[in-house]
Parts: structure tokens; sequence; C-alpha cells
């Protein structure tokens, strides 16, 4: 066992290259994989975890009913989203407004961030859902779904803002001066020069709140809106089976899954950039 | 009419950042038409009293007069000020995520509310005279950075600015791109711009200033045309200075 083998000097053996490395790579994710599920699919007790969770019987007989309660989800995710990206950018414009006369402007910001992002989002369904109906004031509506909407917006502008704050904050004070001295307004400086850049940096984080957002619309089956878990809850009681759970797990990976993806592309292009600007 | 009032006058100008006064009493007038280069070392004041002039650092004391009216009162509209200077900074400054055509359009289009037909002519034909015309559609980062700053230049001018402040805007440049945009500023001094100028280049300086001002510590401590301060300068610092500039083989004598 010599150490100076036939080796080069930067390992025992260079990386293998191209096409073999390829074969070695889904060799060895199909022996693993492999084994894996074959130790699951041969474990005591698998056919009773079979047939609760991934019993195909059930799992067609309950996607329609799933399927109709996700679109909910999906209504509830995109207006709620529309609405964040929008405020999240006026809170973010708050905190960072300058100069003293918006001190109150700035603290109010604070406020609203730390009180909605450090309070279990649960706590402000039933709070709203709930609470803010049996107030019986006249005029304010009485539609869970408007609440359902109303939560999930108060709760990720909360998270959006910070995220669109930190991209205002990255923007360099340089910008701004050179936009000042144009004779732009505050106000055009940072519509027309920071806010378009700090909003292109921040995309990745953006999309991984709209994620977030997304799963977390099933927040909503608390007060009432008959969304995707609902409907499984509802499927489940009716077969004593919780399949349909799985089925309504499978619709959210299908949105979820592939925008992770797209969040992953982002930022490696961005880290790419960031690489070939620096050099 | 002999009392034309200066295009630019600065009366006791004071500025300190904290503890550290950076402009101790600046008394300087920029007549129409003339060029002056402030030199000096790094930190003794040259780019403050730039910003100072174009309102992005607000003075502590004394007076800014623009065409004989102060600019440093409260009541003054920063914003329409602006529009009337020109500044250029040694960081280009360009907004990234604009072409170059965007960049010069922005300031004449929103600031001075031209319609952006009138502002992209306008802004194509000051980009073809300083031979830009071919990169008008490109954003910033496919330029050199001789032609980003050129750029960052034309920008300036397309507000039609009665004065240019000009800081050091060849000191992020490599060598072989300085001249380039020297010579662009040779040619708006020709065409009898107003220019106040914080540079290193003391040849430039020595070329194209009507008058030259020495900072020292944040004042000015001599001042005259090229010929008196670089040939035969009457202040010891002032020579020091030079005989360092000559050491470094920024100036042939």
């Amino acid at each position: 066992m010599s150490q100076g083998g036939p080796s080069g000097p930067l390992g025992p053996a260079s990386r293998p290259s191209g096409r073999r490395g390829v074969l070695i790579g889904v060799a060895s994710v199909v022996v693993v994989f492999g084994a894996l599920g074959w130790v699951v699919v041969n474990s005591p007790n698998w056919p009773l975890v079979r047939d609760a969770f991934f019993n195909a019987k059930y799992f067609w007989k309950a996607l329609p009913y799933v399927a109709q309660g996700f679109v909910v989800n999906i209504q509830l995710c995109l207006i709620s989203e529309a609405l964040v990206l929008i405020c999240g950018l006026g809170i973010a414009l708050m905190r960072t407004a300058p100069g003293a006369v918006f001190l109150p402007l700035r603290l109010l910001a604070v406020i609203y961030s730390d009180f909605f992002r450090g309070v279990p989002g649960v706590l402000f369904i039933f709070l709203f859902g709930f609470g803010v109906p049996a107030l019986g004031i006249p005029g304010v509506p009485n539609e869970p779904f408007f609440f359902g909407v109303l939560t999930l917006v108060l709760l990720y502008t909360a998270y959006v803002g910070e995220v669109y704050r930190a991209g205002l904050e990255s923007v360099h004070p340089s910008q701004e001066a050179a936009a000042r001295s144009l004779g732009l307004s505050r106000a055009q400086a940072m519509r027309y020069v920071v806010v378009p850049q700090a909003v292109r940096r921040v995309i990745p984080p953006l999309l991984n709140d709209f994620i977030g957002l997304q799963k977390d619309t099933a927040l909503v089956s608390f007060i009432g809106v008959v969304e995707v878990f609902r409907q499984s809850q509802i499927q489940e009681a009716a077969t004593y089976n919780f399949t349909p759970y799985l089925a309504s797990a499978a619709l959210f990976l299908l949105i979820t899954v592939p925008l992770t993806r797209v969040v992953d592309i982002l930022i490696a292009r961005d880290r790419r950039r960031l690489l070939a600007t620096a050099r | 009419m002999s009392t034309v009032p200066p295009v630019l006058r600065l009366e006791g100008v004071h500025k300190s950042f904290g503890q550290l006064e950076v402009l101790r009493g600046i008394d300087l007038t920029l007549a129409e038409h003339e060029v002056i280069c402030l030199i000096g070392a790094s930190g003794s004041g040259k780019s403050t009293l730039l910003r100072c002039i174009n309102l992005l650092e607000l003075i502590d004391a004394g007076r800014i007069e623009l065409d004989g009216n102060p600019i440093t009162g409260v009541t003054v509209d920063v914003n329409r000020l602006r529009r009337r200077i020109g500044i250029v900074f040694q960081a280009f400054n360009l907004f990234p995520h604009l072409r170059v055509l965007d960049n010069v359009t922005l300031g004449p289009r929103r600031a001075l509310g031209q319609s952006r037909a009138e502002a992209e002519t306008q802004a194509l034909a000051l980009l073809e005279r300083f031979g830009l015309a071919e990169k008008a559609r490109e954003y910033p980062d496919r330029l050199s950075g001789g032609q980003q700053q050129r750029v960052a230049i034309v920008r300036a001018l397309a507000m039609q600015p009665d004065l240019m402040l000009l800081d050091e805007i060849t000191s992020a440049l490599d060598p072989e791109l300085v001249a380039e945009v020297l010579n662009v500023i040779r040619e708006l001094a020709k065409g009898g711009m107003t220019m106040l100028i914080a540079t290193h280049e003391m040849g430039f300086a020595r070329d194209i200033a009507d008058r030259v001002c020495f900072l020292d510590r944040g004042a000015i401590l001599e001042e005259g045309t090229p010929d008196q301060v670089f040939r035969a300068p009457r202040e010891e610092r002032t020579r020091q200075f030079l005989q360092r500039v000559i050491e470094a083989g920024r100036l042939q004598v």
C-alpha cells in the first residue's frame, strides 16, 4: 500500500468523464433506490400501510373531489399573491423611506411585519375568519373566502415586504444619487431606477414565498372554505382511508416541485452572473 | 450690461461629516464658458465640493449661488436646480437595467417631461456626436469602461445643463481608455461648456483649464492660471503636491 501510486497529483484517480460518469450515476441511483424500495415493500407491515395510504381504488375515487377542492386553492393563491406582491412593495417602501418625517411610517412597517411574521398563521385565520364576522359590523362581508384571502395577504405581505426590503437595500445608493442628479424626484428615482433593479434581484426569494403561500392556502379550510384539504377530510371520513390526503399532497407537489426547480435555476443563474462580474 | 452674475459663486462653504471638517470655507466663482480644474490629494475635499454644489450633500455654512440666485435655502426646488447642473461620477453610475438610449433619455423624459420621440432624437444625436450611436441599444455592462463613462457624460448633457461637474471621471478607467474620455471633455470645453472638474490628470488640467485651484485639507490654498500653478506655484504645499505628482509620472514637465 504505497502512498505514491500511479495516480496523478490531484488524487487516486481522476473523475470518470462524460458518458461513463452518467452511466455510473444512473446505475448507482437504480441500485440504491431499488434497495430502499425492496426494503419498504418487503417489510412486515407494508400491506397495512399500502392499503391505508396508497390505495389505488380510493385514490381514483377521491381524485375528482380533491381536484375540485384544489381549484379553490389555486384561486386563493393567485388572488392573494397578486395583492401580496403589491402590498409587500408598499410595506418595503414605507420601511425604507428616509428622513425624520417618515419615522412613524417606518415604525408602522416594522411593527406590522414583526407582528405578522411572529404569530402562527392559523391563529390569524381563526381571528379574522370567525372573530371579525362575529362582530356583525354592517358592510363587512361574511364570506369565508374573503377572510381567507385577507388573512393570507396580511401574513404574506409581511414576509414579502422583508424580501423587497432586502432588494431595495441591495441597490447601491449611488444609483439613487445618479437619478436624483438628473433632476428626478425621489419618487421617480425609486420608480424608474431603484425598484426595477431591486425586484429583479429578489425574484428567487419571491418565488419561494409564493410556494409557501400556495401551501398555506390549506389554512383556509379551518374557517369553512371547502378546498383541497377539507375535501380530503370529507373523503377520508366517508371511507376511513387516508389515500385522499395523498391525492391532495400529489396535487400540491405538482405545482410546488416545478416551481422549486425554477427557483434553483434562477439562483444558479444569478450565482454564475455574480461570479462572471466578480472576475 | 457689465454685471452678468457668474454661473456659480461659492462663499464660505463649510461641510463636516461628524467630527471631520471636509470643507473649511471655500470661495470660488465660475464665469460662463469658464473651465476650472480642482486638483489636490485624495481626501482634500474635491468630490465633496462637487456633491455639495449639486445638493447631493447639504452644506453646514456658507452660500452657493447659481446665476446669482442662492441655491442653499430651504425654499429651493432641488429637482429643478439639479436639472441645470450635470454631474458625472467617478464610477459612471449608469443604470444597469436600462439600455444606453434609455439611460440617456430617462432624465429628459421624466424630469423635463419630453416625449419619448423628442428625447430619443436628441439622445441619438448626442450619442452619434460622441461615437456611441451603435451602442444605443446595448446594456451598459456590454460596454468598455471608457464607453460607459462617455455614455454617462452624454446622459448628463442630454439635460442641456448650464454647468457640468466632473468628479474624477477617469480615475476608475484603465489607462488606455482615459484619452477617449478626456477628448470628449476637450470638445465640450471648445464648445463653450462651463465646467468644474475635479481631476488627477495634471496634463489634462494644464491643457484645458482656464484656472486651476489647488485644494488642501478642505480649503483652496492656491489658484491661478495653469501656467502660474504648475510652473510657479507660490505655496510650499502646492510645490510638494506637484513634486509627488511628477515623481508618480502623472505630469510631464
